[in-house]
């Protein structure tokens, strides 16, 4: 390994380096962090801030450490007065063209921009020239757009390409007039777009941000006509704390389920009930369709993101998707019928409100097919960054409140609910039910080694029954488009088919709190650490598996009869069509 | 004095013609080594059949390649020459080279943008005219020059201009 190794001088000191990194990777490792801004270590390489600049002795210019290799002898230095100046000059003419408005912005204290500068040194503006003036974009049901605030990084391009393959952002036009936008400049509404919120979570500034909802649920919340439930999905819990500077990885459910009850919601459950009514639901119908003969292989429905990309994308493959609910939208289900009935609460004056790590749910909400008896099942939508301001603003000391429990029936959930917040997590779920309720025996290892880890395509095979059962687990759209081109060329190949829209799954949902200062978007330790907290949260649980939920036994016994009854379908199952907005591409889609 | 005699574009081509000739072409390119390179052919392809490129011959482009709709959108609006409206019925290209810019040719500019009422990459309201810029073409000896359509107008003053926008409007109400 040793040969591998050269030498090279950062600021005077001498490194042992593997050669073929690039000079900001040694430097990373050397303990010199080189200020970077369109650089992200899962996205090719752009080159086109200039922010990272160092001096190669012998270079006749500066040169961008992200891009350039490291050679043996090679003499860098990160930190000289000339680098200093130029770097502080290239921000300051990023800053020119970008609107003066930190206190009135939805990023202010979580801007990458803010704190460059900031690191900058730079403490006036020295540079006035012209400035670009554009629309927002507000059409879209997930995800809102400013050219404004826009620097032209192209992390969005890149993230919306390369990792999601949805290919809805483009750099148009060129210099002065470089705009980022959708094929033809359609508003997002009627672009590709999936609403998976990935460019939010990549942004540096606010130029892209959830369609905002706190307003509202404010005002909502103050409507003493109202019964209030709210729902937070297994994800929320999982990464809220990171939004108040807690370390990644504490799981903030007592603390959430006390801080939205002080925040004047009557009534909070927990969408891993939901979670574990989708296993009940999917796993059967998988049975179903294993003992029926098909359609195989049964693909999970459960991400909003992914939905809209399916009808767009694979509109061929509809038939094979699960008809269940996401548990989001069968939890506002549940509320306006099963317990509306139960708690003589008229279903209109029931306000629905969800806490989801996602943005495409705000999108998945409005979809008139999940409305229930002519109303919409979930109201109101709100991300994990959305709840963690609206818990700040109400003053509620979230870090130091005495945790509480969910409400029943709705609230109490099994272990296996909560690993749907990660990749791997619904099929692992729905294989421990699956299992127990064709063969009636007890699954002894639950655990799936093979399908955890943040692989982008993960393989498995079980046996049920004597029947071997091919499984396998994507994340991250890109990762989807390649298992469903396998799919499309041998539909024999998998039996079951799991699919999360985000990087991770939901624990990397696009509205997940941002980066702090000390990480980076989508950083894949913060990510391990939130799978982590919800794989704790499971095998803390004494009920692992979703059919031993006694609030589920008990709900069907009550009120659906079984898995797949007439009622189960009416209310917990929707269908799908064929979506083409303009600037699909349909063949051979490209993920470069 | 050059001429002054109109060349109506004749695309007598129809719609299916022309699709079916773009799809020959993109076919073709194809069967090369790194086919997504040949986008910017087939575009400049697209632009010689339709006049410019309209969004429902994107589409058709995105899908015969295989190449996402932004990415194409992308490329045809960094490229000026790459038209995105449909251009008038005349086509009027003012050179703004050297020659033909000390013989006058911003107060030739001037005086069609005043007639007009469009600027520059515009197109009139009626369809009938666009406006161009363009780079030296060829003819300095007869600075300040127009090209419409495909004849060249030479040795032209504001007054002359607006005389020869007058002709072309006249022969179109025949």
């Amino acid at each position: 390994m040793d040969n591998n190794k050269i030498t090279i001088t950062i600021n005077d000191r001498d490194y042992q380096v593997v050669a073929g990194q690039t000079i900001m990777q040694a430097a990373d490792q050397c303990g010199y962090h080189i200020p970077r801004l369109c650089y992200h270590p899962k996205l090719s390489i752009e080159g086109a801030c200039r922010v990272c600049i160092v001096q190669v002795e012998g270079a006749k210019n500066h040169v961008a450490s992200c891009a350039c290799p490291v050679a043996d002898g090679m003499k860098i230095h990160t930190n000289t007065k000339e680098l200093r100046q130029a770097r502080r000059d290239i921000v300051e003419l990023l800053l020119d063209n970008h609107p003066e408005d930190c206190h009135t912005c939805e990023r202010d204290g979580n801007c990458e921009l803010q704190r460059l500068a900031y690191s900058m040194g730079i403490r006036h503006r020295h540079f006035t020239g012209e400035r670009k003036h554009y629309e927002k974009d507000l059409s879209g049901a997930s995800v809102i757009r400013d050219p404004d605030k826009c620097i032209l990084c192209g992390r969005c391009v890149r993230m919306c390409s390369e990792i999601q393959g949805v290919h809805c952002l483009t750099q148009a036009h060129r210099g002065f007039n470089t705009v980022v936008m959708p094929a033809y400049n359609l508003p997002f509404a009627e672009t590709v777009c999936s609403g998976c919120g990935q460019c939010i979570n990549v942004c540096p500034t606010a130029s892209f941000v959830e369609k905002n909802h706190t307003q509202e649920l404010f005002e909502t919340l103050s409507d003493k006509s109202l019964v209030k439930v709210a729902q937070f999905a297994p994800s929320v819990r999982a990464a809220i704390g990171e939004a108040f500077g807690l370390a990644a990885g504490r799981n903030m459910e007592g603390e959430l389920i006390a801080a939205m009850r002080k925040m004047g919601f009557d009534y909070v459950f927990d969408t891993q009930f939901a979670a574990d009514l989708t296993i009940m639901e999917e796993g059967s119908e998988f049975l179903e369709r294993i003992q029926s003969g098909g359609p195989l292989p049964l693909i999970t429905s459960c991400s909003s993101a992914w939905m809209k990309y399916m009808e767009q994308f694979y509109p061929d493959l509809i038939d094979n998707i699960s008809t269940a609910k996401s548990p989001m939208s069968m939890a506002s289900a549940l509320f306006k019928t099963y317990w509306a009935e139960k708690m003589d609460i008229a279903p209109k004056k029931i306000l629905s409100v969800a806490a989801m790590c996602c943005t495409a749910k705000k999108y998945e909400a409005a979809r008139p097919e999940l409305d229930v008896n002519g109303m919409r099942a979930t109201d109101i939508v709100v991300t994990t960054r959305e709840m963690a301001w609206m818990i700040k603003s109400a003053g509620i000391d979230f870090v130091n409140i005495e945790p509480e429990k969910p409400d029943t029936p709705l609230g109490l959930s099994s272990g296996a609910g909560a690993i749907f917040g990660v990749t791997g997590g619904v099929m692992e779920a729905a294989v421990r039910t699956a299992y127990e309720l064709y063969t009636g025996e007890t699954l002894v290892d639950i655990e799936m080694a093979a399908i955890r880890g943040f692989q982008g395509i993960k393989e498995a095979t079980v046996t049920i029954d004597g029947k071997d059962l091919r499984l396998v687990v994507a994340h991250g759209l890109g990762n989807a488009h390649q298992v469903m081109e396998m799919v499309r060329e041998d539909p024999s190949r998998f039996h079951f088919v799991e699919i999360m829209g985000c990087p991770g799954g939901c624990i990397g949902g696009g509205g997940q709190p941002y980066a702090t200062a000390n990480s980076i978007p989508l950083d894949e330790e913060a990510l391990r650490l939130r799978a982590q907290a919800l794989y704790d949260l499971d095998r803390g649980k004494t009920i692992r598996r979703s059919h031993d939920n006694p609030d589920i036994q008990r709900l069907y016994k009550e009120f659906l009869g079984r898995p797949l009854s007439e009622k189960a379908h009416e209310l917990l199952h929707t269908h799908y069509e064929a979506h083409l907005p303009k600037g699909i591409v349909s063949p051979n889609l490209k993920v470069v | 004095m050059a001429t002054t005699e109109t060349t109506a574009k004749t695309t007598s081509a129809t719609a299916a013609e022309r699709l079916a000739q773009l799809k020959t072409y993109i076919a073709e390119t194809q069967e090369n080594e790194h086919p997504d390179s040949f986008l910017i052919a087939v575009l400049h392809k697209a632009q010689e059949l339709y006049g410019y490129l309209p969004v429902e011959v994107m589409d058709e482009v995105a899908e015969q390649m295989g190449i996402p709709t932004a990415h194409i959108w992308g490329v045809a609006t960094f490229y000026h020459y790459f038209s995105l409206t449909p251009p008038g019925q005349h086509v009027i290209s003012i050179c703004l080279g050297t020659a033909c810019y000390v013989r006058g040719a911003g107060q030739i500019l001037q005086a069609l943008k005043d007639e007009l009422k469009i600027d520059v990459g515009e197109v009139t309201p009626d369809g009938m005219f666009s406006l161009q810029p363009a780079r030296c073409l060829g003819a300095c000896g007869l600075a300040p020059v127009v090209m419409i359509d495909d004849k060249i107008h030479g040795e032209l003053t504001p007054k002359r201009m607006v005389q020869l926008i007058n002709q072309y409007r006249k022969q179109a109400k025949k």
